[in-house]
């Protein structure tokens, strides 16, 4: 757990970063600090392990004040993902990410061996340990930049804009390891962006900052999307946030209702679509009323399937949205068709959801 | 050329002189550079005056350093003492601001990313400051070698020039041979430790070749 009290940095120029923040991350989470620039969201960040040192106030980590440890030792403890990976020329990609092992003190040769280990966790080839970071792609370096911290195992990892310098295909691919990196480790992180998308694809919880550094929302992103507090974090939410407040809420309500299935090979529906799967029930696509027997060539493409288990409302949406018959296919874990849903079904469940959280 | 055939005792001596008095003030003005140099770096006013003190002192001619230096010093003004320190001079005055440029060509976010690591000041200077740094800091000491055994002629004047002894002597006994394979000598003396150093940076910073190739192959 991280804790900041009463924390305010006011740089000599006068310019207040971070005004009186209160805030509480939570261990074992990803908390995401976002907001436009000057916002002060990467200073609080840079506060954490005394790159910048708070004005008044105190930060704690793991109950312990930051201040009462010595600086460079309390930052081998903390792990760090810097924009541009910031990775050293000079040494080897297992060197760099031997360096924190290295400053602890570990001899060189269990340093190496944990910087192999780290490297095939974070996907790196082994050939690629005997070369110098120039060689490396920007998301490879990226990938060097969060091995390198996660090293020696820190509880607490921050990541400050990690991946803002690369393309947004990679930038993807790197969110989603992270994702599946920390459903392995359970590290408490907190990321720096200023891209909301980010913060709301990769944060359990999301602190929106307001220019003259102050707090203006901290909440699940869920909530975030349907309650914004203010109209600032109303428009910097940005577009689309109903729909895409759908996506934090469970499809698993929904009444799964009949779908008419047919073979390859079988007659056509005389009525209406039908849904082809094949011997396994899984999708194959959608056929339209006529006679004769279905054949490939008259299968029209479905459109998304949501898993019913774990899917949200927005991919049920989307599923019948997008779906020629106007029904989306509700599959589960292993792709098999369970049944269909309209549309109707997600807004009434929305309805419900809402109604719901105004009882509580 | 018979002088020379007839006097490669002399002339080895000469250029052994040569080599310690060009090529130990390079060593001991490196070594006083880069806690000089580290320290312009830190401060914003003194790197200007670190700096420009140092350019100061190589606008003094050699000739009245070498005559000044004994009155200093306090040593004899024939002895060799005091062409080693001034070239050291000379050498320190070029590699202060080199090891000052070097180090703030030095991108921000690596100190930044070091220091977050858990470096602490002077363990990070070591590690990685410095050895980012070898490539500029060693174009300077190329210079600076070079400059020295160019220099050390001068100190023929009090005696003690190496290789240049063969011009005062040449000239003052009218051997022709004898001077031009002094300075056939200084030359290729030169010529051979630009190369040694070129190859020492090669063997130093194999990421910095790698790098190259890179940068190279990616705008190809």
């Amino acid at each position: 757990m991280i804790e900041f009290r009463g924390v305010t940095k006011r740089f000599p120029d006068g310019t207040v970063a971070v005004d009186a923040l209160d805030l509480v991350v939570d261990s074992g989470r990803i908390t995401v600090f976002v907001g436009p620039s000057g916002c002060g969201k990467t200073t609080s960040l840079r506060m954490i392990n005394r790159m910048i040192e708070p004005s008044s106030g105190s930060i704690s980590v793991e109950g312990t004040d930051i201040m009462s440890r010595d600086a460079a030792e309390l930052r081998r403890g903390i792990g760090y993902v810097i924009q541009q990976a910031g990775l050293f020329p000079h040494r080897t990609i297992l060197d760099n990410v031997a360096t924190v092992p290295l400053l602890l003190g570990w001899n060189k040769k269990q340093a190496r061996e944990r910087a192999a280990e780290l490297m095939d966790t974070v996907g790196l080839a082994p050939e690629m340990a005997k070369r110098y970071p120039a060689q490396l792609s920007g998301g490879q370096q990226q990938r060097v930049g969060v091995a390198r911290a996660l090293a020696a195992d820190p509880p607490v990892l921050l990541m400050d804009e990690p991946f803002s310098a690369v393309d947004p295909i990679v930038r993807e691919t790197l969110q989603d390891e992270l994702l599946r990196l920390q459903s392995e480790l359970g590290k408490t992180i907190v990321f720096v962006t200023h891209d909301i998308d980010e913060a709301i694809k990769l944060g359990d919880k999301v602190a929106v900052f307001r220019t003259g550094g102050r707090l203006a929302q901290y909440d699940e992103p869920g909530v975030l999307l349907s309650r914004p507090a203010d109209d600032f974090v109303d428009s910097f939410v940005g577009r689309d946030r109903g729909y895409r407040g759908l996506g934090f809420l469970s499809s698993a309500g929904l009444p799964i209702g009949d779908l008419p299935t047919v073979a390859l090979g079988d007659r056509l529906p005389s009525e209406g679509w039908a849904l082809v799967v094949d011997g396994e029930h899984r999708p194959l696509g959608w056929v339209d009323r006529g006679s004769g027997p279905v054949d490939e060539a008259a299968l029209v493409p479905g459109g998304s399937l949501y898993d019913a288990g774990s899917g949200s409302l927005r991919a049920a949406l989307d599923a019948a949205l997008s779906s020629p018959a106007g029904r989306g296919v509700a599959v589960d874990g292993d792709g098999r068709v369970l049944g269909s849903i309209g549309a109707d079904d997600v807004l009434r469940a929305l309805a419900d959801a809402r109604s719901d959280e105004n009882v509580a | 050329m018979n002088w020379v055939s007839q006097n490669l005792g002399f002339i080895a001596g000469l250029l052994s002189d040569h080599i310690v008095f060009s090529l130990v003030p390079v060593v001991i003005g490196l070594v006083l550079a880069i806690p000089l140099g580290w320290l312009a770096n830190r401060a914003g006013v003194g790197r200007t005056v670190v700096v420009n003190l140092a350019g100061l002192l190589y606008t003094i001619p050699s000739l009245a350093l070498f005559v000044f230096l004994p009155v200093v010093l306090g040593t004899g003004i024939l002895d060799p003492v005091n062409v080693i320190v001034a070239l050291t001079v000379y050498s320190l005055a070029l590699l202060v601001r080199t090891v000052a440029d070097a180090l703030e060509a030095v991108p921000p976010v690596l100190v930044d990313a070091a220091t977050a690591m858990g470096y602490a000041p002077v363990r990070r200077f070591l590690a990685v400051e410095l050895p980012v740094s070898v490539p500029v800091i060693l174009a300077g000491v190329r210079v600076a070698a070079v400059s020295s055994i160019s220099l050390v002629t001068v100190g023929s004047v009090i005696g003690f020039g190496g290789l240049g002894q063969m011009f005062t002597d040449g000239f003052q006994r009218d051997i022709t041979a004898e001077v031009v394979a002094g300075i056939v000598l200084v030359v290729a003396l030169a010529l051979v430790v630009d190369g040694l150093l070129l190859l020492v940076g090669r063997l130093l910073t194999p990421w910095d070749r790698a790098a190259r190739a890179t940068r190279q192959g990616a705008t190809a």
